[in-house]
């Protein structure tokens, strides 16, 4: 196995058109109209080939899929990204916030001279 | 530039399109010719009920599957960061359900374990779902645990092959539960091959849309009746629901009314969308969202029964009291004060109720309860920071400002105060003729409703038969 030769029994990705444009649905927007519907599905090469080539693969299911090798070990890259200015500072002006209003809540409370409890800690101890 | 024709010729398209009917009905697990009264009319609950499972029955075969009872959390610091700017006296305490709980990640596991319950259950070797969502996570999640075969067919990248990371990261969970998925490029005909592999395997067809799989989220329903009573002593006052399909707003207003909810008030929010074409290669990867929008939410509710089943079990009209739209940039806001505020760090789809519920609690008095009943799981891909990255690499401009002027597609405006998330209400009266104008655009040229169809239209659309007469008459105009 390489990055662009298979064996037999690896995992890899095939492509394959499902439909040329010709054949595709009636009343689609043009852009998607003028493409063919491709296809992509992973499985283990049941013949080795090189990148390109028609090869046939097993999926997990057990499907035979015949289609042009497109990846061999085909993994995933998606990341958590960076975090974006206009987001970084959300947290900190949100808790900001609810601690102003908590502040503003007890002070307020206590300018309107709540009454003191029938047994409050004075009274009691 | 218009495409040519051979009109003599069948493609291979419209000859798998044209067996649709008879590989359907082996594939759905049940026949639903014995519901049809009329060219519009049906029997919703005569098809609700026909799986013979009752809501007891459902809650033991999830629990079973190991789905359902997540937690039921009360957000004070939401809470009273939306007191912090609200009137005085109002400003409703909000919860969550956390659906994210689930063992693939969102309330879908409820759909699927029944559909997967259903498959075993009628001794089919594997199920098939054509999903780009959390339903292929749940489907293959499920499937793997009976140990039946699973082919997601899921619409991933555009004619460049790239694909939005949201999507990308949902291939990646199906294929991570042993599922096999068929990535496509851009367009409808996702439903003609899997129509093809239908036939070709044998397996049940694990709509989103089957009754069997909507009645899977009347537990969810159920179980917000019973928690919020227990917590605060009363049903929910509101709650909010991410809507795509349907399925979501129905199941969980049926579980409400089901456990005695009656008078809590349904509310329905997607994230607007409006402008751009679902079914455009060029448009497929200018969203950030590829769920819980307006471009699935107006076009089921208003014609559900354009699924893959004859006849949707997911209503939405029926049940929604409110619908509400909210940005894809308030969004993205709602879950970064999610994760910061609560410590819940979840994906932006699911939130699209927070942020919905937000604005609404809001104008409500501070002793009224707004329960968003679902939070779907975040990671590499899903995570909103990785969508904004996407977002600006496809061109999409992304701004802090007021959402109010961000425009789907072209810009993405992230609110520089919570003050600034300000739901649409959207007008249920339209999306009611519109429904109204699309069974009569489906039933027979000059087909005239009986008094029937119209008791099921009003039913349909949670109106009254006066008040359809008069659209039906005002459409004909």
């Amino acid at each position: 196995m390489s990055e662009f030769k298979c064996g037999p029994g690896d995992w890899v990705e095939v492509e394959y058109v499902l439909l040329e444009p010709f054949e595709r649905a009636a009343g689609l927007p043009e852009d998607t109209a003028a493409q063919p519907l491709r296809a992509w599905v992973k499985g283990f090469a049941l013949a080795g080939g090189m990148i390109g080539d028609e090869i046939e693969v097993e999926t997990h299911s057990g499907r035979h899929v015949r289609g042009h090798l497109s990846a061999i070990a085909p993994g995933y890259t998606h990341t958590f990204g960076t975090p974006p200015a206009e987001i970084a500072g959300i947290g900190r002006d949100a808790r900001a916030r609810v601690t102003a209003y908590r502040a503003k809540g007890e002070a307020d409370g206590a300018s309107l001279g709540e009454p003191p409890l029938p047994n409050g800690p004075e009274a009691g101890e | 530039m218009a495409r040519k024709r051979v009109s003599s010729v069948t493609t291979r398209y419209e000859a798998v399109m044209a067996s649709k009917g008879e590989i359907m009905k082996r594939a759905l697990g049940m026949d639903y010719a014995e519901f049809e009264r009329s060219p519009i009319a049906f029997d919703y609950e005569g098809m609700m009920s026909a799986h013979g499972y009752s809501l007891d029955d459902i809650r033991r075969i999830q629990r079973a599957a190991g789905v359902g009872g997540t937690p039921l959390l009360e957000l004070r610091n939401i809470t009273d960061l939306v007191r912090s700017y609200a009137e005085p006296g109002l400003g409703a305490r909000i919860f969550v359900k956390d659906e994210a709980a689930n063992m693939a990640g969102s309330f879908k596991d409820r759909r699927a374990s029944m559909s997967i319950h259903v498959a075993a259950d009628k001794g089919f070797a594997g199920v098939i779902a054509a999903t780009s969502g959390n339903y292929g996570a749940a489907v293959a999640s499920q499937a793997a645990r009976a140990g039946l075969a699973c082919i997601i067919c899921q619409e991933t990248f555009d004619s460049r092959h790239v694909g939005q990371p949201e999507i990308v990261e949902k291939s990646r969970i199906c294929e991570a539960f042993g599922a096999e998925v068929v990535q496509m490029s851009v367009g409808p005909e996702l439903f003609f091959h899997m129509l093809e592999l239908l036939g070709a395997t044998g397996y049940l067809s694990a709509s989103l849309y089957s009754p069997f799989g909507v009645s899977g989220i009347e537990s969810l329903g159920a179980e917000l009746a019973e928690e919020m009573t227990a917590l605060t002593g009363a049903p929910p006052t509101h709650v909010v629901v991410t809507h795509a399909g349907g399925g979501n707003t129905t199941g969980t207003a049926r579980g409400l009314k089901r456990a005695g909810a009656t008078s809590t008030q349904i509310v329905s929010a997607s994230v607007d969308l409006s402008g751009l074409h679902m079914a455009s290669d060029t448009d497929f990867n200018r969203k950030s969202f590829t769920t819980g929008h307006t471009g699935f939410g107006v076009p089921f509710a208003t014609w559900p029964d354009r699924a893959d089943v004859p006849r949707n079990a997911a209503r939405a009209l029926r049940y929604m009291d409110r619908y509400l739209t909210v940005s894809q940039g308030e969004v993205f806001y709602v879950t970064e004060a999610l994760s910061k505020l609560e410590g819940l760090e979840r994906g932006p789809s699911g939130n699209t109720a927070m942020a919905a519920a937000m604005s609404l609690a809001r104008d409500l008095p501070s002793d009224a309860t707004v329960v968003v009943q679902e939070t779907e799981y975040t990671g590499a891909g899903k995570h909103h920071w990785s969508q904004l990255a996407f977002a600006r690499a496809q061109g999409v401009e992304v701004r802090a400002g007021d959402p109010a002027e961000s425009v789907p597609g072209k810009s993405i405006v992230i609110p520089e105060r919570p003050e600034q998330i300000r739901a649409k209400e959207s007008d249920l009266g339209r999306m009611r003729r519109s429904y109204i104008r699309n069974a009569l655009a489906h039933a027979p040229e000059r087909y005239e409703p009986t008094p029937e169809d119209v008791v099921f239209l009003a039913e349909d659309t949670n109106s009254t038969p006066a008040i359809v007469e008069e659209m039906i008459a005002f459409t004909r105009v």
